[in-house]
């Protein structure tokens, strides 16, 4: 038993700390051991806080020692994905301009789950600046899927997929701007949620798009994922876009009670570009919830078809500005030779960024220049309103909507990489979510024939969390399987 | 032909909050280089801007006092430019929804009032400041400045004169004074001005080609630069040239304005809403509360001067140019004394000590109440005028109440009839020449002989008292 600590849920883990049945240190322990022991596969972590880790453990056994509360996630380990704000180790966005920086600051999820007794096992893996649905633009390495080592765990997030899917921490945290959250956790076989905008201060989150940007956890079950929400959601005076809306207790949520709620299944998402076994997986789950209660609608979000296009527009235009600063003046990268600070600023970025953030990067600036705002900006902030609204008609008539997280399971490594348009297809599914600024959560809905995750993703209402956790953690108890542990680190 | 010119002018103003529009960084100004400063204003990895409210407060009450229309819903955009005086490679600002809009300002030249409209006022934050060692090689940046909160006030093309320009700018000024908003200090920043100058044929309703004229160091300089860029622009055209669209520089030593940059290059700020913010939201309830707090505008008070205490318009423009000014003067006559003497009194020998002391009125040590109980002093015959001249500048430097420094040095007026009419005894017996004239119908030789009673009572005697006594004692030893 104790050697297998780094296979417990979050809610396993702070109970038995809390309760003296085991030392946050040895959860540690354990922890940083499968580290050592699968991560040479996985590629997941891009650096290991063992010594930080263990001091963080010390801390926690310590309060308990002296009788204090340890906090609601006592001795839990957190992987964090490099686009959060540590003090501790380097925040780099696994870009080559931040290589080596160190933030002076932490993020405020960071503060408020230390705060809350969680421990920090080191930096994951993602796609450069969080632009990816592969982890492939990683300037550091490639993260491999573990359920098959030959695919990606998906992106933006694919290392906190990985390391939660591959039992190195208990819980990752990711962020999500079109479903960097959703997609790997679906990818991976594990569950992730990307909150109503304003629900999670974004202060310490290196910004890709701001309007759109939402950081969330993946966890091994739906439990977990009510655990963390319960500390890190809630307003931030550092963050003007966090919402002044009261945080309930998600777990209170937790029952599985489906009957009467009406599931929406929005039309335009059931198409051909939905493959046959993905479409059984989704329909299965559906059947799941029918049983039990769950009314079906069939509701019609009519511009879905804008998404992709609104997205790249919305989403490129703000990362334009965001990565602006990244110029090799006060910080990171610098490329050295260079006459004049034109010069300068050219070389650093063009040195330093890798193909996809330089592509996005000029895309935004295109869509942004005078003569060119109204054609492209201005459309797409209207027809993100419109989307918004079409999300807004659909809950009239249903609680939640349930979708397939992703239209195919984890694809090969290399396989969509010539062709950007192809990857941005990985979130057809995902990314109107965030263009309508409401929850979104993904979990596993089993295997395909070829043993991959298959992901059924769930949307509620604006900060209505609660229904949405209802309904995933009903399929969760009723599915009739367990994920298990992932076939390519079996025994 | 006859030109006119058609003038526009922007004007930054930096606010007088504690901290950064944008952190908590102080803004205060002369601090070593780069110690007023944290992530946000640096624009480092992971941080966000929270509005500073007092900033909003401050805008409002300018745009209030220049009669704009406050947005009750505007926005923040972001101003996107390559420099390193930016930390994030884009400025905060204002874009298609100012704070502030449609106001005007009413300015005063060679005695007609003339209205000049105000386009807009919104808020932003400065830019670092680089620094360049001469010669080349290293460049640095101080980012103290980044971030403290800038008003942009914008003016519509109403100005038509140098002159006028310089009324609008000393106008302005006054009313940022007034509203305590800005030190207007542009030696250290703290105020820029920019003129949009261009000419066209008297008559025409199209505008010609503009110029901007930049980094100007005092309004008396932006006034001879746009008295230099008519003439110029002028020349331009009657020699069958155009005038080129671009930013100026003006040289205080040669007097001229000389080319910085062609319009040509002007950059693309690809302007967008600012994501990190939510909108600006003014109500009816905070701007009324906002106006509450708005004091007694210059002209206003400036009017009420002359009715309330009789003054003329030349004194009660000069009280009431700065705020504190009009404060301490209010202050006086509120002590119960009479207004013009209280007016003489600080605008002459008062506000001469200032100049010679560089001080400014709140520095000052002689307060109102004290002043006010000199003046006191001599309207109640305590002290003689000239006895009050002499005093002070030693309330001046010494901060002394009048009355304890009359009691200590024994100024008391001599108001004792017996002891006048004894002095005067003294000097009619010890001078009979002037006493002969005097009695020989030379009224002048009466002046000379109270003069010699007031030196003798070392200027305590009661001039009134004196002359009638004298004059009594000639009459009755004749
Ligand atoms: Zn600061």
């Amino acid at each position: 038993m104790s050697n297998s600590w780094y296979e417990k849920t979050a809610l396993e883990i702070r109970d038995a700390v809390r309760a003296k049945k085991v030392s946050a240190l040895e959860v540690t322990d354990s922890c940083l051991k499968r580290i050592e022991e699968v991560d040479g596969k996985l590629l997941a972590f891009i650096d290991v806080w063992a010594d930080a880790a263990r001091k963080q453990a010390q801390a926690v056994d310590a309060k308990i020692a002296a009788g204090k509360d340890p906090g609601p996630l006592a001795g839990v380990p957190i992987g964090v994905k490099d686009v959060l704000c540590t003090k501790e180790g380097t925040t780099t966005c696994c870009s080559k301009i931040l290589k080596g920086y160190r933030s002076p600051f932490d993020a405020t999820v960071i503060e408020r789950l230390a705060e809350a007794g969680a421990v920090f096992p080191g930096k994951l893996n993602m796609d450069e600046f969080a632009m990816g649905s592969s982890t492939e633009n990683s300037s550091i390495q490639r993260t491999r899927n573990p359920w098959n080592l030959d695919c990606v765990p998906g992106g933006s997030s694919g290392g906190s997929a990985a390391a939660v899917a591959g039992h190195e921490c208990a819980v990752a945290l990711g962020s999500d701007t079109g479903g960097s959250i959703r997609q790997p956790a679906a990818c991976c076989g594990c569950v992730g949620i990307k909150p109503t905008y304003g629900r999670v201060s974004r202060y310490g989150l290196v910004a890709f798009a701001s309007s759109l940007d939402q950081i969330g956890p993946f966890t091994k079950d739906v439990t977990d994922c009510a655990l963390v929400m319960n500390t890190i959601f809630g307003r931030d005076p550092k963050d003007s876009t966090s919402a002044d809306i009261p945080v309930p207790d998600f777990t209170k949520a937790l029952t599985p009670a489906v009957k009467g709620l009406r599931l929406g299944l929005p039309k335009e998402y059931y198409t051909d570009a939905l493959g046959a076994e993905m479409r059984d997986k989704i329909q299965a789950a559906i059947k799941v919830l029918e049983s039990l209660g769950a009314e079906i609608v069939e509701v019609s979000l009519p511009h879905t078809d804008y998404a992709i296009a609104t997205y790249y527009i919305i989403c490129t235009a703000e990362a334009s500005a965001n990565l602006a600063r990244f110029d090799g003046v006060r910080y990171g990268y610098r490329a050295p030779g260079v006459a004049n600070v034109d010069e300068m600023y050219r070389k650093t970025k063009s040195e330093a960024y890798g193909h996809e953030v330089r592509r996005r990067i000029m895309l935004g600036t295109y869509v942004l220049s005078s003569g060119y705002y109204d054609a492209y900006y201005l459309k797409a902030q209207k027809v993100r309103s419109l989307i918004r609204r079409d999300f807004m008609d659909a809950f009239k008539q249903c609680d939640v909507i349930v979708t397939p997280t992703s239209p195919t399971p984890a694809f090969k490594i290399g396989e969509k990489t010539a062709d950007p348009l192809e990857m941005y297809l990985s979130d057809i599914y995902t990314i109107s979510v965030n263009l309508a600024g409401i929850p979104g959560l993904s979990m596993p809905c089993g295997l395909t024939a070829s043993g991959l995750p298959a992901g059924l993703q769930i949307m509620a209402k604006p900060f209505d969390e609660e229904t949405l956790l209802r309904v995933a953690y009903t399929y969760e108890q009723k599915r009739g399987f367990e994920m298990g542990m992932p076939a390519a680190l079996r025994g | 032909m006859k030109y006119e010119a058609v003038i526009g002018m922007e004007v930054h103003v930096e606010l007088n909050t504690q901290s950064k529009v944008f952190c908590g960084c102080s803004t205060k100004f002369d601090a070593p280089a780069n110690t007023n400063v944290c992530p946000i204003c640096l624009g480092m990895p992971g941080v966000l801007p929270v509005i500073n409210k007092r900033a909003v407060e401050l805008s409002v009450a300018v745009g209030i006092a220049l009669n704009c229309t406050i947005s009750r819903w505007s926005k923040m955009d972001r101003k996107n430019y390559f420099y390193p005086d930016l930390a994030k490679n884009y400025q905060i600002s204002q874009y298609d929804l100012p704070l502030c809009a449609n106001g005007c300002l009413e300015i005063q030249v060679n005695g007609s009032t003339k209205r000049i409209g105000i386009t807009r006022a919104h808020l932003e934050e400065d830019t670092a400041r680089n620094t360049h060692t001469i010669g080349g090689g290293d460049s640095g940046v101080d980012f103290n400045r980044c971030g403290v909160p800038l008003l942009e006030i914008v003016t519509e093309p109403d100005i038509r004169s140098a002159e006028e320009a310089y009324a609008y700018l000393t106008s302005l000024k006054q009313i940022l004074r007034y509203l305590d908003v800005s030190d207007c200090n542009m030696e250290e920043g703290s105020l820029r001005a920019e003129a949009n100058i261009s000419i066209r044929p008297v008559g025409s309703k199209e505008f010609g080609s503009k110029t901007e004229v930049k980094n100007v160091a005092s309004f008396s300089g932006v006034q001879k630069a746009i008295d230099f860029e008519i003439a110029r622009q002028q020349q331009v055209i009657e020699g069958g040239g155009q005038v080129v669209q671009e930013t100026r520089g003006w040289d205080a030593d040669k007097g001229i304005t000389f080319s910085q940059r062609a319009k040509e290059s002007a950059h693309d700020y690809r302007y967008f809403p600012e994501p990190d913010l939510v909108p600006l939201v003014v109500d009816e309830a905070w701007e009324a509360q906002i106006a509450a707090t708005l004091p007694e505008l210059p002209r206003a008070r400036k009017a009420r001067f002359v009715s309330q205490y009789q003054l003329s318009e030349y004194d009660s423009g000069v009280l009431t140019a700065e705020r504190p000014m009009a404060d301490y003067y209010e202050t006086t006559v509120q002590c119960g004394v009479p207004a013009k003497p209280a007016a003489n009194w600080i605008m002459g020998d008062l506000q001469a000590l200032l100049t010679e002391h560089k001080l400014e009125i709140g520095a000052c040590k002689v307060t109102p109440e004290n002043l006010a109980s000199m003046i006191a002093l001599i309207e109640d015959g305590t002290i003689s005028g000239k006895i009050a001249k002499d005093l002070l500048p030693e309330l001046f430097a010494t901060g002394k109440s009048a009355k304890a420094l009359v009691e200590e040095k024994g100024l008391v007026q001599i108001s004792d009839t017996s002891e006048l009419e004894a002095v005067a005894r003294e000097i009619i017996a010890s001078n009979p020449g002037p006493v002969a004239d005097f009695r020989g119908g030379k009224e002048k030789a009466l002046g000379f002989l109270v003069g010699q009673m007031m030196k003798a009572t070392k200027g305590k005697a009661n001039p009134q008292m004196a002359n009638d006594i004298i004059r009594k004692e000639l009459a009755k030893t004749e």
